[in-house]
């Protein structure tokens, strides 16, 4: 590969897939439209594959030869899957079914009319173009860029976004100015910890020795989150061209990447673009007729939450047990196989080829003081549109969950946001005004994690949360240190006395100072970031604790040690319906008389409650 | 070392499928977890047997890779079900109520997380966020994902399976 050959495919590609990122006409495309299908796991759950080959076939069925059907990786409103969006117009057509295809190709492509039924309609409730909706406008999209737009699978489409330029450019420079153009970008690490990314690369470059590695962390292990997966699905090669770019700066001539098994697409895709490269001499020996080589192995996970933690992730690819080790030495200086390493997460690298194609400048404009650039994140949880979002730094929580994520569903009430999944905190509702960034979520005690947003409303029992999040990582702390192994287990158990309204006000005090001593005392950052859910919601949601404790009552309603069914007499028709499905035969009563439920007999399954049809029966 | 009580029935052409890779693999660094996941891709499981040729092949101790199959929860030493039933236990399921399906699914399958039923028909696994959180509460079977369930809906579904055979 020379540079003349990559310009040469990227003029002709372009004619290709051109008017996908432009509405403008544009003269020589080789297409009138583009008819791309979201290929992402959210959406091939729901058959998007089927859709796409259905599409293929129909197109070619009716000769339709200046209409391209591809695929690309997740457009975001994974809410709204499975996505299918028509190009030039940006025509966005949501939950689309197999069987609705026909119809797009008859009377969309064919006699040039949208299927009205299948527009999505916007929070004012108009069908727009797709990079016109609301939520869409409010973003930016950086690490993401690809995503939607290019077919994953095809180099081509790669390079016609200025895919490998950047690799290109990089290997004209000297390590050290590449560095110093990271550094300078204020990139920071988007795994979770935040350290300055160009920081870390000087680290390693520094470091002596002979073999040097790069790694990437793609053991995406926090429930809710999945940025990098999305990330590897649509736009594979950005994180292969950024390794290479690391490799060089490091003087590495090896790469792995770390990816869970659990994401079977992401690993195809990774794969494919690995081979491209290669097949292109992108990867290899003597890239672009430099002395540099570099070549990238997959390496896969196996179900082990504490891999996502650097040290760990390294061990597990060795070869063992994925234990942490402590640190000093880091890993620039003693990582893989004992050799100097260089460890980013996916969303960290795929910031790099656009910093050093425009600048460290452009990249450092956007967003706050300390946090620069974008962060993906993955809204979860009770939100309207759930989802892929890309935000500039300091972008408040309210605009996300509100303006991006359209509020919360069913009219209930805004309760918390939880971020950084079981090493972070939850954020309430009174302080939603608070810009995202990395040093705004530490000063209130959560983090920004590696990007999982979850969002809780008024039926969310803050007690039960933290418990949640304590039982994960009571099955996944790896056992090595005794803070995390037993220290976590106590605590859970604290927990579920609360939840049971067995535990004292003293419980609640001894609580806090175990949740501390494991911070001080664990090896590795996921047992000193474990009591975190703990200590935020006991910090912003102490008066829930207390009510479990005091008056033994869960406020939300979700602790089912705590609740009692009741019927209200005013409003029971003495109909029979619940006391006819209850398993536990505990309700009784004669017909149109209120009917009574005996709480020592109730398994409190909530079955008569959702059977009644009256709303008659209340948890108190 | 506690392993399956039903017996391992691993044919020939298995094993030697099995010892061609490892020594493939046995020139890398690291070979023990890629070893592994290809042979629990050939058997479904890791019974003591196929553990044992491992170590043999790749010349670490059974004690080794015991260690391994057992930290990570992607390897099983017990056999799975003609369906795997997986529940969703991740943050945005959790909240949607997936632990009231995980309970349903335990009553009437019998089982618990990571126990295979006595028909070897259904096998039972609480997993972590299978990553498409707006379909919550979702349960997958084998292939298929079924979201946005309700307790009620579980039954149902299952005996699609049992049906099937």
């Amino acid at each position: 590969m020379d540079f003349k050959r990559l310009n040469q495919i990227k003029k002709d590609t372009y004619k290709k897939v051109g008017n996908r990122y432009t509405r403008a006409k544009l003269k020589g495309m080789e297409f009138d439209r583009q008819v791309l299908v979201c290929g992402s796991t959210g959406c091939a759950s729901e058959s998007s594959q089927v859709i796409r080959k259905r599409l293929e076939e129909l197109v070619a069925e009716k000769g339709l030869q200046r209409i391209h059907v591809g695929q690309t990786g997740c457009f975001g409103l994974c809410a709204a899957g499975p996505v299918v969006v028509v190009y030039p117009d940006g025509t966005f057509y949501s939950h689309v079914k197999p069987t609705d295809v026909e119809e797009i190709v008859q009377s969309h492509l064919i006699e040039n009319k949208e299927v009205e039924r299948l527009l999505y309609i916007d929070a004012d409730g108009k069908s727009k173009p797709f990079n016109e909706i609301e939520s869409y406008c409010r973003q930016l999209r950086h690490a993401l860029r690809n995503c939607g737009v290019i077919d994953p699978e095809n180099i081509d489409e790669y390079i016609a976004r200025d895919g490998y330029f950047a690799l290109y450019k990089a290997l004209k420079m000297t390590p050290d100015e590449i560095v110093s153009e990271v550094t300078n970008s204020g990139l920071r690490g988007r795994g979770g910890a935040g350290f300055l990314t160009g920081r870390k690369w000087m680290f390693t470059q520094k470091a002596h020795g002979e073999k040097k590695y790069v790694c990437c962390n793609a053991d995406e292990g926090d429930p809710g989150a999945f940025m990098d997966r999305s990330v590897l699905e649509g736009d594979p090669h950005c994180v292969v061209e950024a390794m290479a770019i690391a490799a060089y700066a490091v003087g590495a001539d090896q790469g792995y990447v770390y990816v869970r098994a659990e994401y079977p697409i992401a690993v195809q895709r990774l794969q494919k673009a690995i081979n491209q490269a290669r097949e292109y001499g992108l990867l290899g020996n003597n890239i672009f007729g430099t002395d540099f080589c570099f070549d990238l192995e997959i390496r896969l996970g196996a179900g082990a939450f504490v891999c996502g933690e650097e040290t760990a992730l390294m061990t597990s690819i060795e070869g063992h047990r994925g234990e942490p080790r402590p640190r000093p030495p880091f890993p620039a200086e003693k990582g893989l196989f004992g050799k100097p390493t260089l460890l980013n997460n996916v969303e960290t690298y795929a910031n790099i080829a656009q910093i050093i194609l425009n600048g460290a400048d452009k990249y450092a404009a956007i967003g706050t003081e300390k946090s620069k650039g974008t962060k993906v994140f993955a809204l979860g949880g009770k939100i309207c549109n759930t989802g892929l979002v890309e935000i500039p730094m300091g972008t408040t929580l309210k605009e996300i969950i509100y303006d991006i994520g359209g509020g919360i569903p069913n009219g209930k009430q805004f309760k918390a946001a939880q971020t950084g999944g079981p090493s972070g905190g939850c954020i309430p509702a009174s302080l939603q005004d608070i810009p995202i960034d990395y040093e705004s979520l530490s000063s209130i005690g959560s983090m920004m994690g590696s990007g999982g947003l979850i969002v809780l409303d008024e039926d969310n029992c803050m007690v039960d949360i933290a418990k949640f999040y304590l039982q994960f990582t009571v099955d996944e702390s790896c056992g090595k240190c005794t803070p995390c192994r037993i220290g976590t287990r106590r605590l859970y158990e604290m927990l579920c006395k609360v939840t049971e309204g067995t535990a004292t006000m003293e419980d609640l005090d001894k609580m806090e100072e175990l949740c501390h001593y494991i911070k001080d005392n664990s090896l590795c950052g996921l047992g000193q970031s474990a009591p975190n859910p703990v200590l935020s919601t006991l910090k912003y949601f102490r008066e829930e604790y207390v009510a479990h404790v005091k008056e033994h009552r869960c406020p939300a309603g979700v602790c089912k040690s705590l609740l009692k069914y009741v019927i209200d007499p005013d409003k029971c028709k003495g109909c029979t319906l619940c006391a006819r499905n209850c398993p536990a035969n505990a309700i009784s009563g004669t017909v149109k008389e209120p009917h009574v439920i005996d709480t020592s007999k109730c398994v409190k399954c909530g079955v008569c409650a959702s059977k009644c049809r009256f709303e008659a029966i209340k948890k108190v | 070392m506690k392993g399956s009580t039903l017996p391992f029935d691993g044919t020939p052409e298995q094993e030697q499928a099995l010892r061609q890779k490892l020594s493939e693999l046995k020139e890398k660094s690291g070979a023990l977890m890629p070893a592994m996941q290809f042979a629990q891709g050939l058997y479904g499981y890791l019974p003591y047997e196929v553990q044992q040729i491992i170590a043999e092949e790749l010349g670490v101790t059974l004690s080794e890779v015991y260690g391994v199959a057992t930290f990570y929860s992607q390897f099983s030493l017990y056999p799975k079900g003609k369906y795997q039933v997986g529940i969703c236990l991740g943050t945005a399921c959790y909240v949607n109520g997936s632990q009231d399906i995980y309970d349903k699914l335990q009553s009437l399958l019998g089982i618990k997380s990571g126990e295979c039923t006595a028909d070897k028909l259904f096998s039972l696994d609480a997993t972590r966020c299978v990553g498409c959180c707006g379909m919550a509460p979702v349960m997958t079977i084998n292939e298929d994902v079924y979201g946005r369930i309700k307790p009620d809906d579980v039954e149902a579904i299952l005996n699609k399976y049992r049906e099937r055979g």
